[in-house]
């Protein structure tokens, strides 16, 4: 299958590229960039006139619910969402049920997803067994197995001493461990941040504190270990603070932020939106400023989805009691592009936060449009507005806190191998 | 954001919060409240405002107190009355609040009266029902008990009719009450110019002070000189753990005596919204002694609510009902 993509504005960070340009796809691959090579047919040619071309976008932190939770989505209509919101790359957490803790589930959920065709998926693996916190997975199986690095999803390890191990062992490997920042014991019971809104609403807590306190952890046994280590989704002033100075300060470190905490902060709630409880919980004003900041400077490498479908029902609850979590597959260009606007960053580096920035940390093949590598690309139309509701959305889940918006940046093509998967 | 407690001629559709009522209904609910204050005293204590209409009592969280005045209030109206303890039957068999609403509005009730542990669960079923039926906020978590603020700005208003010239002292527990969200909500609308909370810092919401209250730790400094004293209960399971070391030691530092009362306003008057933990938040010389409101408080009660099933049914209430 020969692609030629004609005419669209191609954006490629890792090139340093944005200008017009054609693109010509032979065998999965990109071929050639510019002009077409000698004896080139195409046997599809894609008119991207107007329209941007740039890397498929991969996304840090995606929630599949297979194994185990298909009521919430499943293997093939979230990676239709992915597709649909030009993502071709995503890691997936090991919170399933059963856990990924075990290289055979890690096996057969790689094996199903690549039959599907569709969006590459890389597992993390849970890092502890049953994602306890105790006893340390079979990490260097499960890499075998296909996994890209280590997680523990939400779940903290609260004994510092399973944490350091865990880092020790990954980091005699070089593998990199992906946590999320939160102390557990002051975050216990909480759904919101503490602060004006949940005082107000009668809502238990999560003090920024919480952040500081197990970032505090994290980055001095990091340091002490020499394990290279990716926050997952921070979301205080003080976090970016921190980060930035262990960056500073010479620590293998690397975090996201995801797509919703650039948007929204507690004042989002508003009478008990259910949508909006999310974890870690949206914070205010001030953090969701140092957010942008720290993206902006680079303290802050990525931006993720935090894809998390939950099924109506669960939703269905006063706020404490509705499932944490939103959807977001489809949301991620769109969001980032909304942020740059806002924050006058062009399209090259935001395109960049989505997609070879992630990429990098994952350590996959992806989120370039170099010569020779895998043709996984996504061509989208910058200005087109889109209405997000559950009908526009593939994703099994609904939930989201931007339901109802127009918002702009629509995909029109993705390509994942050279093979066109998604089309408007 | 639309206010889900005004219709869109902006009149009261649902009672889920004494914030965001705009002061005029606030004050025509205590309005309304004082014509049927008069009611029970008659020899038939029975207005027909409500006549055909269903009250369904929906209370996932216990209560005997609360419920109480709610039926009695809506009997008084004339209405049908059902009360259901949700948490004694269906939830346990996995129904959902949804269900269970749904199940009671295909039986035609009017109205709902809710009372739940999670905080928004009111504004939750508000959410969900359709327009004709009213749903008013008994008590949802530590968020919202507006009747019972509404009743204490009642018994206020009784015994100190200048709301403008006030200086009120909230003391204990604000960190898990309801009620005291409720109240500061209602007193800062009704432009009440000083409203200070009491309580150690354990007891306290994180930036409480951005409610428009201001924050004392010492008993007797917040004491002084105030008109109002509104003591919380203290619930019995935050009384010995991490938020505070023991009863005595609360007792000794918050505790409401006739010594700190003393430090008040010679007529200050005490409110509590019951029930008390006497020796606890209250010594009994308080409780009963002739600055205690706290029985007037549980009789305006039932105006009040009298007064905001009325006005959510859509009655025009005019005149003395008595």
């Amino acid at each position: 299958m020969k692609i030629h993509i004609k005419n669209g504005r191609v954006i490629d960070p890792n090139n340093n590229i944005d200008r017009q340009l054609d693109i010509f796809i032979g065998a999965g691959k990109i071929i050639a960039l510019g002009s077409a090579p000698d004896g080139f047919t195409a046997n599809q040619t894609i008119d991207a006139s107007n329209l941007i071309v740039c890397p498929g976008l991969v996304d840090l932190s995606v929630r599949l619910r297979e194994p185990g939770e298909e009521y919430k989505a499943t293997l093939i209509s979230e990676l239709q969402a992915a597709v649909a919101g030009g993502v071709t790359s995503l890691a997936c957490l090991p919170d399933t049920d059963p856990v990924l803790d075990e290289p055979g589930l890690v096996e057969m959920l790689k094996h199903r997803a690549k039959q599907l065709n569709l969006a590459h998926v890389y597992p993390l693996g849970a890092l502890t067994r049953q994602l306890q916190g105790k006893i340390l997975s079979e990490m260097g199986e499960l890499r075998e197995a296909g996994c890209v690095g280590f997680s523990q999803a939400n779940i903290a390890i609260t004994d510092t001493q399973v944490l350091w191990r865990a880092m020790e062992y990954a980091a005699t490997f070089g593998f990199t461990l992906f946590l999320h920042a939160e102390e557990p014991f002051l975050a216990k019971d909480g759904v919101a941040h503490d602060g004006e809104v949940a005082s107000r609403l009668g809502l238990k807590g999560i003090p920024s504190a919480a952040e500081a306190l197990a970032l505090a952890s994290i980055l001095r046994i990091a340091k002490e270990t020499g394990a290279k280590v990716h926050i997952s989704r921070l979301s205080t002033a003080e976090g970016v603070s921190m980060i930035r100075e262990a960056k500073k300060q010479g620590l293998n470190i690397s975090c996201d932020v995801s797509a919703n905490h650039l948007h929204l902060t507690e004042h989002d709630i508003g009478f008990f939106d259910a949508n909006c409880h999310l974890k870690p919980p949206l914070r205010s004003q001030r953090d969701k400023e140092a957010l942008s900041a720290g993206l902006k400077d680079g303290t802050i490498d990525a931006i993720c989805s935090d894809h998390t479908p939950v099924d109506d029902d669960a939703k269905l609850a006063p706020f404490a009691e509705a499932e944490i979590g939103a959807t977001g597959l489809e949301l991620l260009l769109t969001l980032t592009l909304k942020w740059a606007q806002q924050e006058k960053i062009d399209l090259l580096k935001a395109i960049a936060l989505v997609s070879l920035a992630s990429a990098k940390i994952l350590g996959v093949p992806a989120g370039t449009l170099d010569l020779n590598s895998d043709a996984d690309i996504c061509i989208f139309d910058e200005n087109k507005y889109w209405k997000i509701s559950p009908t526009s959305l593939k994703s099994q889940g609904k939930n989201t806190p931007f339901n109802g918006l127009e918002m702009a940046g629509k995909v029109k093509f993705t390509l994942v191998h050279g093979q066109l998967v998604y089309q408007s | 954001m639309n206010n889900p407690q005004l219709d869109a001629d902006g009149r009261l559709r649902h009672l889920l919060s004494t914030e965001g009522l705009p002061k005029k209904i606030l004050n025509q609910i205590l309005d309304t409240a004082e014509s049927f204050v008069g009611v029970a005293e008659r020899e038939v204590k029975k207005v027909p405002l409500l006549r055909g209409k269903t009250v369904c009592n929906l209370f996932f969280e216990n209560s005997t107190r609360t419920r109480t005045t709610f039926e009695i209030a809506a009997k008084r109206l004339s209405a049908d009355v059902i009360s259901l303890n949700v948490n004694t039957s269906s939830q346990s068999k996995g129904e959902t609040i949804l269900d269970t609403v749904d199940n009671l509005i295909a039986m035609h009730a009017d109205m709902f009266v809710v009372r739940h542990s999670q905080s928004g669960a009111a504004h939750f079923i508000a959410k969900h029902v359709p327009e004709h039926i009213h749903v008013i906020n008994a008590g949802d978590g530590r968020h919202s008990h507006p009747t019972q603020g509404l009743l204490d700005m009642f018994t206020i208003r009784k015994y100190k009719p200048d709301l403008h010239n006030l200086r009120v002292a909230i003391v204990g527990d604000v960190l898990h009450s309801r009620v005291a969200r409720s109240e500061i909500h209602a007193l800062t609308t009704l432009g009440v110019p000083e409203v200070r909370v009491i309580a150690p810092k354990t007891l306290l919401p994180a930036q409480v002070e951005k409610l428009g209250v201001q924050v004392f730790h010492d008993m007797k400094a917040g004491l002084k000189d105030v008109d109002v004293v509104m003591m919380l209960r203290l619930q019995n399971e935050r009384m010995n753990g991490a938020m505070l070391p023991s009863v005595q030691e609360y007792f000794k530092t918050y505790g409401l005596t006739q010594e700190k009362l003393n430090l008040a306003k010679p007529d200050a008057i005490v409110l509590h919204p019951g029930p008390m933990n006497r020796g606890v938040e209250i010594d009994s010389s308080v409780a009963d002694g002739k600055q205690s409101v706290i029985l007037p408080q549980v009789t305006y009660g039932i105006a009040i609510r009298m007064a905001v099933m009325a006005m959510l049914a859509g009655g025009q209430i005019s005149g003395n009902q008595s």
